[in-house]
């Protein structure tokens, strides 16, 4: 991972800046603020960060019409916001957001979700056909998925649930994004398609129930793969 | 019962009429052939046995007649007092409706049930007093005999030559018990032999006639007949209400048309008889010619009297505008698909009939399939027929004459000079001019008169012998002849053409008046506004003062009048309140509370009544004139539908405004979640930075994180309350699976819980809970949050759930002291901690949250000490309908 990422945080609150700022600094990102949508599309035509920390209550326009600006120049955007209503995350990740905090954040968290990001735009070059988490090992060219090395049988809807998850590990993927990717479109609605699924995934991938698991419900949200 | 029909659908009218017998008192009339026969006698005998059994049963009124064996039959009940009112210097006693009201009674007696009330009473007949006893819920027992019967009035009358005046709507036995009290005809005149029998005044002329043995055997079978009637009726529409297949009869419609002759009420009551035999619709139709222009008042009175009878009879009536009598009867006859059609045959002349055919031949010739029955117009013996009032033109005035034989005289001189120039041939054709102009503009015997004149000055200054009334030549008598005939065509041409004018006119008049009625009432929003708008056209209609009255509040509020006028007497408003409560005109003029000055008309939109217009005219007795009451009523049609349409855009404003409540509410609430969680995210972040020194510093520094967090759980919890108080919970329900749920819940306060064993006890089978998925994570969460800070600082929580026969429970159990005896309902109440419970820093929210959310989602709550260790548990049930299998999408 490339330590000199630039990221741009986008907020308000110079406070909440101060505080992002120096947590990514020490991180090894270099960083560059922004307090109003306007300054922060200045920063993304000169600065060409890799990734947008976004705040959505902006005092000059609402940080969701800059979701798909942004996006739109190739830049991973993880929205940081007060807003915690589940149609509000839906609609940041629907507009093409990577991700979704919300304050008051943990720090660590934060930097896991940018790493995720970040990731991302860096396997999609050099594609990782092998995803290695704990003694799971998910191979996406051959299809397997062993644990231990030992191989689990996966019916072809749960391997295509947990493989949507492995291309994007440590990032939420909505469920109206796996229903319509695994079931097809016409089906964003059938959540017990998914929930039936995760159920089988959970079971065979880590027999003894246990509420800590690498699959990650996010209520009303989505998924993701925890690394 | 009969095989079920492939529809059968209940009459919705059936129906309708058995909910409306629903709740209403029982009326039973003992229906008699003849006065003597016993009924008051039967009734208080049967009021009796009913009393005996325990029923509260009163006296209304009865008539002994000074009978020694009824009037001992009378005590034992209780009376209520009749009211005195004084008529015209006479004192009349009259049942106390209010009193009987207001005793409520179970069952009461109430003789004669044709009568006619004082003067000034509520209401003109007794039955009105009964109906309004039945409406109350009380049951009524009832006398009458046949010959007051409305549609037996004229066969009555017919053979036995007397004619009562006092007569009952059928529509009143329709929904009684009937029972005849029959006694042999011989024993009856035996009974009137020995002076047992009372004759009412009517009777008295022709008393031997009435009670001849032939007559009374004639009323008896009668009496018989209609009570048969009745049952059949009953019949009917119980099987229509229940739909019982082959027991509808075949869809038969009655069209009776009506005109301005005398006799329109035996047509009436003979469609009304034919109606009830073929258990058919029917309706009353006057058919408005351009003759109607020249109708007089007792035309129009007869008119209206004619189809007010046939809607006291049940009927339907309209009044419909058409070129020619056959021409309107067949369009009618068509549109309302009749089957059976009644007419009367007038006493025209033949002389008539050879110009303008057989209206009944030309009927039934040009209306196939509907069967014509021509019925004698008799003249109607209660409306003694006048002579058409000769119509406007015809007869002429004497000014008229005057100018029209001063035309003559000019003419005349004009065809002197022409002689004294030479020129004489044509003089005969200058007469023309003063026939023609008299004929048409002033009618028929002004051109006739002129024409004889024109002909006699042409006679006797131009036809030899000149100065002399003789002819030698036979042509001339020629030119007097053409004169004549000119005189009588051209006025029958004008007057056609002046008549068709004026009914275009007047209909033209009507319609603009509606379309420019209709046009002021779109753009009026408010109820004040509306009323003056529907009182002045009102009044320039009618030519009547105007008010109109809209409830507020539950009264009738006069809202606007023309002339302006805001208070009522006790009556009028009473009035008023009887026309807005029944759906019935009251008032002068109609037949509910006839002493008020004003008559009272209820606007009615949907069948709900929202208001009702007053009218005080002038002539208030005489009815409102058959071509003004269609319009009068489209009028207040019109008013009623925009007094709907105001009220719906004021509902509407409600709406908005309780939206835009929401819209700010949801504003502040997302705007003080920002303001509060932005400091405490710098804050929590903050301390997170710093690294402490080891010892007392990173004590301090953890304390502090520790308190940031439960300040931050405290605002979560806060805005969740507010959510919860204030009714705007968001739902979007979808399945969730209890260990996605208990997962996501776990990860979120791992830090709170960090310390807590947490065993899981779930089955992997367990159905999916239908939630929603957000509000659901809440209610976990602090659930959690309370076991972990109530709970020992090191035991484990466990979490567990399972199927019940009515759905699923999901237990947090805790270890630890549990919760003290009794108090465990509180426990879910906003801020109740338990006590002492101080130290461990808990906002009293928590549990209020899960309830409130867990309610709003249909769940339940419950709170107990765990049975197999000391500890708290708490639980939420799923009912079955929250419980959903997930189908596989595979």
């Amino acid at each position: 991972m490339s330590a000199q990422a630039r990221l741009l945080i986008v907020d308000d609150e110079p406070a909440i800046r101060k505080l992002l700022g120096a947590a990514l600094v020490r991180a090894g990102y270099r960083v560059t603020e922004a307090g109003n949508a306007r300054e922060a599309l200045n920063a993304v035509q000169i600065d060409k960060p890799e990734a947008v920390l976004l705040d959505l209550g902006l005092p000059d326009r609402d940080g969701l019409e800059l979701v798909p600006l942004i996006k739109a120049a190739g830049i991973a955007v993880i929205v940081v916001s007060a807003r915690d209503a589940t149609e509000q995350k839906v609609t940041a990740l629907d507009l093409g957001a990577d991700d979704y905090v919300t304050k008051p954040f943990d720090t660590e968290e934060v930097l896991a979700r940018i790493r995720a990001a970040l990731r991302h735009r860096l396997s999609a070059s050099a594609d990782a056909p092998v995803v290695q988490i704990g003694e799971i090992e998910i191979d996406l060219d051959a299809r397997h998925v062993r644990r231990g090395g030992a191989e689990i049988h996966l019916t072809p809807k749960e391997y295509a649930f947990l493989a949507e998850l492995a291309r994007h590990p440590g990032r939420v993927i909505t469920h109206a994004y796996l229903l319509r990717t695994i079931w097809g479109p016409g089906h964003e609605n059938d959540v017990d398609y998914l929930r039936v699924a995760v159920r089988g995934v959970r079971r065979k991938l880590e027999p003894d129930a246990a509420p800590s698991s690498i699959i990650r419900n996010e209520p009303g949200v989505g998924y993701r793969l925890l690394v | 019962m009969s095989a079920p029909d492939p529809d059968p659908r209940p009459d919705p009218e059936a129906l309708l009429r058995a909910a409306a017998q629903e709740g209403r008192g029982r009326l039973k009339v003992f229906l008699g052939a003849a006065p003597g026969v016993g009924k008051t006698y039967e009734m208080l005998k049967q009021g009796a046995a009913r009393r005996d059994a325990g029923v509260d049963v009163v006296i209304g009124v009865v008539e002994t007649h000074g009978r020694a064996d009824t009037a001992a039959l009378t005590r034992g009940f209780t009376v209520i007092p009749r009211m005195a009112a004084e008529y015209q210097g006479r004192t009349l006693e009259e049942m106390d409706l209010d009193a009987v009201l207001a005793r409520r009674p179970e069952l009461v007696l109430v003789d004669e049930l044709a009568h006619t009330n004082a003067p000034g009473s509520r209401h003109d007949k007794r039955y009105q007093d009964v109906e309004e006893l039945l409406a109350a819920g009380i049951d009524v027992f009832s006398t009458v005999n046949v010959q007051h019967i409305e549609s037996l009035n004229d066969v009555v009358a017919s053979f036995t030559k007397v004619r009562v005046r006092e007569t009952l709507p059928d529509r009143v036995l329709e929904a009684a018990d009937i029972e005849v009290v029959d006694i042999p005809p011989d024993e009856l005149v035996e009974r009137l032999r020995a002076g047992k029998v009372y004759v009412p005044h009517e009777a008295n002329r022709a008393l031997n006639h009435f009670f001849s043995k032939s007559n009374l055997s004639a009323l008896r079978e009668l009496a018989l007949r209609r009570a048969a009637q009745t049952v059949d009726a009953q019949m009917l529409d119980y099987l229509r209400a229940h739909a019982l297949a082959g027991t509808w009869a075949g869809s038969e419609r009655i069209v009776v048309a009506v005109s301005e002759l005398a006799g329109g009420a035996t047509l009436v009551r003979a469609a009304k008889r034919l109606a009830d035999a073929l258990g058919a619709p029917w309706t009353a139709v006057h058919i408005e010619t351009p003759r109607a222009i020249r109708f007089g008042d007792a035309e129009n009175a007869r008119i209206a009297a004619t189809l007010h009878l046939a809607s006291q009879l049940g009927g339907q009536v309209a009044s419909v505008a058409a070129e020619s009598v056959i021409e309107g009867l067949k369009r009618f006859s068509i549109e309302a698909r009749a089957t059976q059609l009644i007419v009367g045959k007038s006493a025209r002349t033949r002389w008539f009939e050879l110009r303008h055919g057989s209206v009944v031949d030309r009927l039934v010739r040009e209306t196939p399939g509907v069967a014509v029955h021509v019925l004698p117009m008799t003249k109607d013996e209660r409306s003694p027929g006048t002579r058409p009032a000769p119509a406007r033109g015809t007869r002429g005035k004497p000014r008229d004459y005057l100018v029209a034989l001063a035309l003559t005289a000019f003419v005349t001189a004009i065809g002197a000079g022409l002689l004294s120039a030479g020129n004489i041939t044509n003089v005969g054709l200058l007469y023309l001019l003063p026939v023609m102009v008299a004929a048409t503009r002033y009618g028929l015997r002004t051109g006739i008169v002129t024409g004889l004149a024109s002909s006699l000055a042409y006679n006797f200054f131009f036809i030899p012998p000149t100065h002399a009334f003789t002819i030698q030549d036979p042509q001339n008598i020629l030119t007097v002849l053409v004169l004549l005939g000119v005189a009588v065509v051209s006025s029958q041409l004008a007057a056609r053409v002046r008549d068709q004018a004026l009914l275009a006119q007047r209909s033209a008049a009507q319609n603009s008046s509606l379309a420019g009625f209709a046009r002021l009432l779109t753009g009026v929003s408010k109820r004040d506004e509306l009323g003056q708008l529907l009182c002045a056209e009102v009044g320039r209609l009618l030519g009547a003062s105007t008010m109109l009255l809209l409830p507020v509040r539950g009264e009738l509020e006069v809202v606007s009048a023309v002339p302006p006028e805001d208070s009522l007497a006790a009556i009028e408003q009473a009035a008023a309140r009887w026309a807005f409560d029944n759906n019935q005109p009251a008032g002068r003029g109609s037949e509910t509370l006839a002493a008020s000055e004003w008559l009272f008309h209820p606007l009615a939109a949907g069948g709900r009544v929202v208001g009702v217009m007053g009218l005080a005219r002038p002539d208030a007795t005489a009815a409102i004139r058959p071509d003004q009451l269609p319009l009068l009523l489209s009028l207040l049609d019109q008013a009623a539908l925009a007094l709907e349409r105001i009220e719906l855009e004021a509902e509407m404003a409600t709406v908005t405004q309780l939206k835009e409540r929401d819209r700010l509410r949801a504003a502040l609430l997302s705007s003080v979640s920002h303001d509060l969680r932005t400091p405490l995210t710098t804050i929590l972040g903050m301390l997170a930075e710093i690294q402490p020194v080891p010892g007392k510093q990173a004590e301090d520094l953890a304390a502090a994180r520790a308190e940031a967090e439960r300040l931050n759980r405290f605002v979560a919890n806060l805005l969740d309350m507010v959510r919860i108080e204030a009714g705007a919970l968001h739902q979007s329900l979808e399945p969730v699976d209890l260990v996605d749920a208990i997962g996501a819940a776990a990860h979120d306060l791992r830090r709170a819980l960090a310390g807590h064993r947490l065993d899981l006890d779930v089955s992997p089978d367990l159905p999916f809970v239908v939630v929603d998925p957000q509000l659901f994570h809440h209610c976990l969460i602090n659930l959690l949050e309370n076991a972990a800070k109530y709970g020992d600082a090191d035991g484990a929580i466990r979490i567990a759930a399972q199927r019940r026969h009515d759905g699923i429970v999901l237990h947090v159990m805790d270890e630890g002291p549990g919760l003290p005896p009794g108090g465990t309902t509180r426990l879910f109440e906003t801020f109740t901690r338990i006590e002492g419970s101080d130290r461990k820093g808990g906002t009293g929210l928590g549990l209020a949250i899960v309830k409130g959310f867990a309610e709003a989602m249909g769940l339940s709550v419950a709170a107990a000490n765990r049975a197999d260790r000391p500890g708290a548990c708490f639980s939420i049930c799923f009912p079955e309908d929250r419980i959903r299998k997930g189908r596989t999408g595979e």
